[in-house]
């Protein structure tokens, strides 16, 4: 796989089935349903159970506006990974643009992403900060190498379209 | 970007009036009949201030967070990634502080950018 910067956005060209694969899970990945944990995570409280109005009145109108977001998100990234549907066969040809435009949609869903499959597995602070863990051999393993690989593409995100200096997890 | 669905909803939420405040408007043409008006606002909203704060979060890349705090409070980089950091190293930063319409709006804007974030009210 192989990342560039053009004029008009980011290219990812040389993409094997594989992380082709990861990339078209991203929509799927942001998905909480039957995960109390992720909703938990992606719809936070915005204050302390004692302030039990506060949540109620949040809950009723800014989570709508909040749901809303995330899902135009989701949708900007779903309608720009229609350039790699297809034969599988082919994705050593193909490539995938990221508008810079749409930037800030694929931050979010690519966030949104790491957020709920990390919130599914209830990954320890040491498996996240373990950047160069065992090879992938169970499903747990995989769903840490895609909360991985989806945060290097948001670190280039960030670096070509947005102009912010590389770094780690916070 | 964000939307800023916060004051609209504040517009929306119920008023509870216990503090009285009176404002005196005098009118240039009419000096001898000032206009007394009434404004209600709670005693909380007036007196204790709120502090919006953002919590520690192993998923959120260092980078994204700076960018997100220069964003939504417009602090210069430097500033952004001093508080980025005390989130890092001390599990929690004060981002801001004033009256609680405005803590909400902060708060919602971290949501919209996924960053674990709550408004607490000013010991």
């Amino acid at each position: 796989m192989e990342i560039c910067r053009r004029k008009d956005g980011l290219e990812i060209s040389e993409l094997d089935p594989f992380l082709a694969e990861l990339l078209r899970q991203i929509p799927a990945s942001t998905s909480i349903e039957n995960s109390p944990a992720a909703q938990q995570r992606i719809f936070s409280a915005p204050t302390g159970d004692e302030h039990k109005e506060i949540c109620a009145e949040w809950k009723i109108y800014v989570e709508p506006e909040l749901q809303r977001l995330f899902r135009s998100a989701t949708e900007t990234v779903i309608a720009d990974l229609e350039q790699l549907s297809g034969n599988e066969k082919t994705f050593a040809n193909r490539s995938l643009i990221i508008p810079t435009e749409h930037a800030d949609a694929w931050l979010n869903a690519l966030n949104q992403a790491r957020l709920t499959i990390s919130a599914r597995n209830d990954f320890s602070d040491g498996e996240l900060g373990d950047n160069y863990g065992s090879p992938i051999g169970s499903r747990r393993d995989l769903s840490l190498f895609q909360v991985n690989f989806y945060g290097f593409l948001q670190e280039f995100i960030l670096r070509e379209l947005i102009g912010c200096p590389e770094s780690s997890s916070a | 970007m964000i939307r800023e669905g916060g004051l609209d909803r504040l517009d929306r939420a119920p008023r509870r009036s216990i503090t009285v405040r009176s404002v005196i408007t005098v009118s240039s043409s009419t000096l001898t009949d000032p206009t007394i008006e009434q404004q209600t606002d709670t005693e909380e909203e007036l007196d204790i201030p709120w502090q919006v704060v953002v919590h520690n979060d192993p998923v959120n890349l260092m980078t994204y967070v700076t960018m997100v705090f220069q964003r939504v409070f417009g602090y210069p980089r430097e500033k952004a990634e001093r508080h980025m950091l005390e989130v890092h190293q001390q599990g929690r930063s004060i981002l801001w502080s004033g009256v609680r319409e405005r803590a909400e709006l902060y708060v919602q804007q971290l949501h919209g950018y996924l960053l674990l974030a709550t408004m607490e009210k000013v010991n």
